[in-house]
């Protein structure tokens, strides 16, 4: 065919991904998050200098499928690993990948005191409001009545306190550079992710500080729902309760 | 003229890429790849626009888009 010769291929796998299938379940947005982190990389050209921290969580394999040096971390301990890796290696660029069972519990003291002590780190932080991994139990991120196996109920802020919001929390303090929340769900929010991803690569490889991208995804599996209601409950709950958004950024002046 | 090219063998038949897809061009497929999924599959190739909104939110890396 004459004509599909001269077509050109506007969108294909990035060369920061490696031939490895993604280990997630069908719909889960690890994969689109993986994607953008590998295209921010090409576009950077910087995977040939890249050290990426995986988290313990459903990313844990992230090593098979990024193009880079991978490490993977104790449970919520990869901006510690990233901070000994960065100070070491100052001109390699350093990132770890973390969902919120990592990083917004068992590892809350390591990532505020990385970015309270402006670490020169990318954080790509997945909150998808529960544990995906060990099967559902309840995230400090989980919604307020949302039901999961450690909150048959629905999380009761009586007891378990209001969803942590990582992005206004980090905000407060004075050290990082860069700190912005996206969502996947509609193309319009997956070209502000790349945009974000790609931005909070650039400070680091620019020696601004600390740069964190909260990306609210959705787990098919856990929340119970299929790919397509995953997204819109992300939509109709999880926007409202987590705005999209910059929160900090160095370069403007506000 | 554009084109996309699913590769049925990555694809995991989330069906996200049915949804997104302005022109309503793709659909399942009703018969399985080695995964045990049903992949997605374009119908009407020649409604596509090259828009790459099914590349772009296909968590599997499966799709390819030319223009
Ligand atoms: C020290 C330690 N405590 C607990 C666990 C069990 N564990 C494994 S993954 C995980 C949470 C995973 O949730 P999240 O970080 O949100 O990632 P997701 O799987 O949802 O992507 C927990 C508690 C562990 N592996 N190590
Ligand atoms: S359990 Fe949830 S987070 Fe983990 S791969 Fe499956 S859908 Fe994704
Ligand atoms: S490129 Fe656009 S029009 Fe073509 S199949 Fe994909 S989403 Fe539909
Ligand atoms: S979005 Fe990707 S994995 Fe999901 S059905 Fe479409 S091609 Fe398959």
């Amino acid at each position: 065919m004459g004509v599909k010769k001269l077509m050109k291929q506007v969108f294909t796998k990035p060369k920061s991904l490696t031939d490895v299938p993604f280990t997630y379940c069908p719909g889960c947005h690890h994969g689109i998050i993986h994607r953008l982190v590998a295209e921010a990389m090409d576009d950077l050209n910087i995977a040939e200098d890249t050290i990426g921290i995986a988290p313990v969580g459903c990313a844990v394999f992230a090593y098979l499928f990024f193009e880079c040096d991978m490490i993977v971390a104790a449970h919520g301990r990869a901006p510690a690993i990233a901070t000994g890796i960065k100070r070491v290696k100052p001109d390699n660029i350093v990132f770890t990948y973390q969902g919120d069972g990592d990083l917004a519990s068992i590892g809350t003291a390591e990532i505020v005191h990385a970015a309270n002590r402006g670490e020169k780190i990318t954080v790509i932080f997945v909150n998808n409001a529960i544990y995906g991994m060990t099967g559902g139990q309840m995230a400090p991120t989980t919604l307020e009545g949302q039901i999961t196996q450690t909150s048959p109920y629905g999380r009761d802020s009586k007891t378990m306190g209001m969803p942590i919001r990582i992005c206004e929390l980090l905000s407060t303090l004075n050290s990082p550079a860069y700190i912005a929340r996206v969502a996947l769900t509609k193309p319009a929010y997956i070209v502000k992710a790349k945009k974000a991803i790609k931005k909070a690569f650039q400070y680091q490889l620019d020696g601004k500080g600390f740069a964190l991208v909260e990306v609210l995804s959705t787990c098919p599996t856990s929340w119970g729902l299929s790919p397509k209601e995953a997204n819109e409950w992300l939509n109709e709950k999880m926007i409202p309760y987590y705005p999209l958004g910059e929160f900090k950024n160095v370069e403007e002046v506000s | 003229m554009a084109k996309i090219i699913i590769d049925r063998e990555r694809c995991k038949g989330c069906e996200l890429c049915t949804l997104i897809c302005p022109q309503k061009i793709i659909v399942m497929s009703k018969s399985f790849n080695k995964k045990s999924y049903h992949p997605a599959e374009l119908m009407n190739p020649e409604k596509c626009t090259g828009c790459a909104f099914c590349a772009m939110t296909c968590p599997d890396v499966a799709i390819e888009v030319y223009k």
